[in-house]
């Protein structure tokens, strides 16, 4: 579950760590330049999702209720059922991500539900993005994760329920692991 | 004229059938700048100049002006292909076209998710916040003020080169490797910024976040953020370009162009990466196992003959200059070797100073080409002892579709009547 990128999160940290030996040694000096923000200034610029959901507001909806709003405002690009395109497919791939026509969608591709959900809050629609209200945020999420069998029509999602659920790729990932390729080339004999 | 029909015939077999007015111009302009670049292919010292019988101008030039543009006889310009959104499209810098190592800051290749945002200085805020002792918020102006510091560094598309994943096909240097640009690049190393707000103990990674529609937000392992990472507000001299961010970006040199995040609003000291959609969905590198890579931040070592390449035309047998462009992600280039019968044989290029780490390398090879079929390859190493891999070895490493990281040695097949191609060998 949640394991699997915390493992990829340290071992990234520990390979840096070891790598970076030229890391700069911060300075103490200290600038005094700008100033500090206020509560109200953080908690309206932060408006970031952890893949466990912490930062999700308080709001909730239905599939059924995403439905008409997916219809209105996802469409044009995402098509009817959110396999048509023109722009990214959202629905589909199951199974395919092994084969030689991978379909990388949220429904077989994403590893985190509130990913979906600070996404479609940040920058959808595509041409009006930050418009929607939490609740038609949840719901158009609720819609997406319905189309793709992950929920039921009538399921609430909120800010607790929305991280529980499982998404099929969550454990899909792996840590970089490169160099892969590049070796030396051992030259020929002259 | 049949050079220049035949150079006019490079086509983009990728190009969507629908097309919109965006796109009906994007075309239009792209056969421009085809035309340009046909132009510039012929332009290779392959016809004798017409005899010289005027003794100079005998009338005045133009007057100076407060801000220079290029000679009105130059046409080369970036490419982009037709997309139903171009504020979501990227396009690519013309390499073969290009001198040296610095990419002109109006070439520089651009990537953008949700199209350009028009952004006043004056109104501008970096916010700095999270697991801190003194969350900070800065102007531009008050940006300023810390110490300055600027490095020469790529900044490249970890999407660069991806059609080569596929079958080769008739293309250009700029439309397969086009999403590599380089530049000086100035600001306040983030190194500074972190000392001043405190960051606290179990941190371990900066949610990095921009001001433009789609709120690009990526998250940075905090250990490179204190390595070299900067918040750059100018570019090769002069302000950012308005596609590089204007009026603040962050640099991450060596790693994947999608972190470097543009109009840069704010930086959130949190304790894991945030999985965002643009490190999840995206920016993954799928294997042939069906599991993807996750964080594969580092730009591989990489280099390119960028003369002669697809779609020019060599004059004729006789002495050509190879010239092309290697860097690394990993740190400094220490070799280019240079092949010229498809990887049989290869000799060292000349690197031409400055040779600086994670930045464009400039290389060069005397070649007298004897009028026969020659591949041209040219295969890089850095300082770590990374070689540039083959194609069929990144393949056999990874299937076909991971889509990222391509970085495979380029070849480029020269026909013998002087027409340079795109193949795999």
């Amino acid at each position: 579950m949640f394991m699997c990128s915390v493992r990829i999160a340290s071992l990234l940290v520990i390979v840096l760590s070891g790598s970076l030996t030229a890391q700069s040694q911060p300075t103490s000096q200290l600038f005094n330049i700008g100033r500090t923000p206020t509560v109200e200034e953080i908690a309206a610029w932060d408006i970031s999702v952890t893949p466990d959901g912490e930062g999700l507001p308080p709001g909730s909806g239905t599939a059924a209720e995403g439905r008409n709003i997916y219809s209105i405002r996802c469409t044009e690009c995402h098509g009817a059922s959110g396999r048509e395109g023109p722009h990214d497919i959202l629905v589909g791939g199951q199974g395919t991500l092994a084969s030689s026509t991978p379909l990388k969608t949220v429904g077989s591709f994403w590893p985190y539900a509130p990913t979906l959900w600070d996404y479609i809050n940040r920058a959808m629609p595509f041409e009006t993005p930050g418009t929607m209200s939490p609740d038609a945020v949840y719901s158009t999420v609720a819609y997406v994760l319905f189309l793709n069998e992950l929920v039921a029509e009538d399921q609430l999602l909120d800010a607790t329920t929305l991280p529980l659920i499982k998404m099929p790729n969550r454990d899909g990932f792996i840590p970089d692991n490169r160099p892969d390729v590049g070796h030396p080339v051992i030259s020929p004999d002259p | 004229m049949k050079d220049l029909w035949k150079a006019l015939q490079v086509k983009e077999p990728h190009m969507s059938n629908s097309v919109s007015a965006a796109g009906r111009l994007a075309r239009g302009r792209r056969k421009f700048l085809q035309l340009g670049a046909a132009l510039s292919g012929l332009l290779v010292g392959c016809r004798p100049s017409s005899s010289v019988s005027q003794p100079g101008l005998s009338f005045l030039g133009g007057p100076v002006s407060e801000y220079g543009f290029r000679s009105q006889f130059e046409t080369t310009g970036r490419l982009f292909r037709n997309s139903l959104t171009q504020e979501n499209n990227s396009s690519q810098t013309p390499l073969q076209d290009l001198e040296g190592i610095i990419t002109p800051a109006g070439l520089h290749f651009e990537r953008h998710h949700a199209g350009i945002p028009v952004i006043d200085p004056a109104e501008h805020r970096l916010l700095l916040h999270g697991m801190v002792e003194r969350p900070l918020i800065l102007t531009v102006e008050e940006l300023k003020r810390f110490p300055s510091h600027s490095q020469i560094n790529f900044v490249e598309c970890s999407g660069n080169g991806r059609i080569h994943w596929g079958e080769a096909s008739d293309r250009t240097a700029q439309q397969i490797h086009g999403l590599t640009s380089c530049s000086e690049w100035t600001g306040v190393k983030l190194s500074v910024l972190l000392n001043e707000i405190g960051v606290q103990s179990g941190a371990s990674w900066i949610l990095v976040e921009g001001a433009d529609a789609c709120k690009m937000t990526r998250s940075l392992p905090l250990a490179k953020a204190y390595d070299d990472a900067v918040v750059a507000y100018a570019q090769n001299g002069e302000a950012l370009r308005t596609a590089q961010g204007y009026p603040l970006r962050l640099l991450v040199p060596g790693w994947e162009g999608n972190i470097n995040v543009k109009w840069l609003r704010r930086l959130k000291i949190v304790d894991q990466p945030y999985m965002t959609k643009d490190e999840t969905s995206k920016y993954t590198d799928l294997l042939a196992t069906g599991e993807a890579r996750q964080f594969s931040f580092m730009m591989d070592a990489k280099s390119l003959i960028t003369r002669p390449s697809g779609g020019q035309h060599l004059p004729g047998p006789g002495f050509c200059e190879i010239t092309g462009l290697a860097w690394s992600g990993r740190g400094t280039i220490t070799k280019v070797e240079i092949s010229t019968n498809g990887g049989d044989s290869w000799q060292d290029a000349r690197l031409q100073d400055p040779v600086l780490p994670l930045a464009h390398t400039r290389f060069r090879f005397d070649w007298n080409w004897d009028g026969h079929e020659a591949v041209l390859q040219s295969r890089c190493t850095d300082e770590t002892g990374y070689v540039q891999p083959t194609r069929d070895q990144l393949i056999a490493a990874r299937g076909t579709k991971s889509s990222y990281h391509y970085n495979g040695i380029q070849s480029w097949k020269v026909l013998s009547d002087g027409t340079v191609r795109n193949v795999h060998v």
